[in-house]
């Protein structure tokens, strides 16, 4: 642990010096948010006080800065994937709007009555809901591959609910509840072996780990921008190019058009065939500068002292009578899910906050996650590069009070 | 170490959350309604028996946050023997000192409920507290099987 930065860190982030309840801010809600460095509020502050006009229309000056500003993120996020082209970056508003495109502009034009869509038993409910949507407009089915009491996915169930009838394959490369690092690079072999397309939803794996969508061949890949230490309200789809050529738009408007008549209309190419409308273009920048400063740290760096911090979180847990910990898999992201025996959660959330703690309680968004584990919600800690071991101390310290107080 | 949290985590409520009152399943109840809290996942089934308009027996089963047994737990002891009209006031009092709403709030009024009344400093707890009350007023008007808080 010694050779990472982590005090530099810590220092680029404005937020990890502020008071919660007259304590220091132990922030472990990673999962459901990340904070921002300075270079990302910076880049925000530089749009709006310098190069802020709308983009790819006017003539002036300052729509040309800020055109060029926005495309050179488009640039570093796709060299951040290492997508083939700039085209098949596609800024959304963040995962859920990228799997809800997918759905309604792939799913719809080329599913049919009786079509399958494979998913996992561990999805955000953005890779649920969407589909089932689908499913009720197409007649299409909706089936889920199981997980065992580890919270991994059975790969032998996957492969068998493979068939002549799976059109996609949709599935989480880290799961948000349990932490669980999904085999992707075997579910897409498995999957491409029958021709069946796959997406990743990487919106939890991408700030943990390095990404390459060529080495994976992943079909789709979609993230957030907010987890991601960027903006919120800013996402991307990566698709192959092939395949986004030949999905028709998801909305309509400006800025996807190349000619309109009140006859017809004739759309843009890519990538802005699915970018109707004024995007989040400040957000957009600020997800490019979020992209950098992930890029000056390294990601391998990130994810070996990320490994290290949940593997000393996990030790500590275990210690703690009366603890469970909600996923177990032996690919794991920085994830502690737990439940305290007869105490609940949200009484767990509501305390270590009166710590300066901040946690997740509650389903998580995955409802069927928590039914499968029996339990009502979860608390829920999650790291991120700038959390250190002395944090998780005093979460553990924390916890060990709470089980006091409730006797 | 909680010290701030004492006006929301009274002994009271550790006391209720414990050993829930009126935890029970009511073979002869005539109202019954489900309250879910789809936020925490706070559960919980009420059992009332209304005779003449007099709460005879209020019972319930279910699972939630200490804040919610407490305040289910509480209120069945409360409202057993009350008119479904004071119990129908009881309801509105607590909405407005959980919420924080009305100006001036009386917690007299409301007896030993008043220590659920921390829950307005935590807007986030709130709907922990008023779930049973919900049910109960759902109950009351025998509209509905199942209120959800959302």
């Amino acid at each position: 642990m010694t050779t990472f930065p982590i005090e530099q860190i810590r220092a680029d982030f404005p937020i990890l010096s502020e008071k919660i309840r007259n304590k220091p801010l132990v922030y472990l809600d990673n999962a459901a948010s990340c904070q921002k460095p300075q270079a990302v509020i910076d880049s925000i502050v530089q749009v709006y006080s310098h190069e802020y006009a709308n983009i790819h229309r006017g003539v002036h000056t300052l729509s040309v800065k800020a055109t060029d500003r926005f495309e050179a993120a488009r640039e570093k996020i796709r060299g951040f994937i290492n997508a083939a082209s700039h085209k098949e970056i596609i800024f959304v508003r963040g995962a859920t709007e990228a799997i809800n495109l997918i759905a309604q502009s792939y799913g719809k034009s080329k599913f049919q009555a009786g079509d399958e869509i494979l998913i996992s038993a561990m999805e955000h409910h953005a890779n649920i809901v969407p589909w089932q949507m689908l499913c009720q407009q197409m007649g299409a089915v909706l089936k889920v591959a199981p997980m065992n009491l580890q919270g991994e996915l059975l790969f032998d169930e996957f492969e068998k609910l493979l068939s002549a009838k799976t059109k996609l394959v949709a599935i989480a490369h880290m799961s948000n509840a349990l932490g669980t690092i999904n085999p992707v690079e075997k579910i897409i072999a498995a999957a491409h072996a029958r021709q069946i397309p796959v997406m990743l939803d990487g919106a939890q794996a991408l700030p943990h780990m390095q990404v390459d969508v060529q080495a994976l061949d992943c079909d789709f890949y979609v993230f957030s921008g907010h987890k991601l230490y960027g903006p919120s309200g800013v996402g991307v789809l990566y698709g192959k190019q092939a395949l986004l050529e030949s999905m028709p738009p998801y909305q309509g408007g400006g800025d996807m058009i190349r000619k309109v008549t009140f006859a017809e209309t004739e759309y843009a190419g890519l990538p802005h065939k699915f970018e109707a409308g004024t995007p989040a273009i400040a957000e957009v920048i600020g997800l490019g500068a979020a992209v950098d400063y992930l890029n000056r740290i390294g990601l391998d760096a990130v994810a070996a002292y990320e490994a290290e911090l949940l593997a000393y979180a996990t030790e500590q847990a275990l210690q703690i009578k009366g603890l469970r910990i909600i996923g177990q898999a032996a690919e794991k992201g920085a994830i502690l899910s737990f439940t305290l025996d007869r105490i609940h959660p949200h009484d767990i959330g509501t305390m270590l906050d009166s710590l300066g703690v901040a946690v997740r309680a509650g389903h998580h968004c995955a409802m069927p996650v928590m039914d499968f584990f029996e339990v009502p919600a979860t608390a829920r800690a999650s790291f991120a590069m700038y959390n250190t071991r002395q944090e998780i101390d005093v979460l553990m310290a924390g916890i060990q009070s709470i089980i006091e107080v409730f006797g | 170490m909680f010290d701030d949290l004492r006006d929301l985590y009274q002994e009271v409520i550790f006391d209720h959350n414990r050993n829930p009152r009126n935890f029970r399943v009511m073979a002869d109840a005539n109202r019954q309604v489900e309250g879910f809290n789809p936020l925490c996942g706070d559960r919980l089934t009420l059992y009332l028996k209304i005779d003449e308009h007099v709460i005879s027996d209020a019972s319930f089963q279910g699972s939630g946050c200490a804040i919610s047994t407490a305040s289910v737990s509480l209120m069945t002891e409360i409202i057993k023997g009350k008119t479904e009209a004071e119990a129908d006031a009881l309801f509105h009092q607590f909405h407005q000192i959980t919420t924080g709403k009305s100006e001036d709030i009386q917690l007299e009024a409301i007896g030993k409920l008043a220590v659920l009344a921390g829950v307005r400093e935590y807007p986030a707890r709130v709907k922990c507290a008023t779930l049973a009350w919900h049910t109960l007023d759902a109950a009351l008007k025998n509209e509905a099987k199942s209120i959800s808080t959302e």
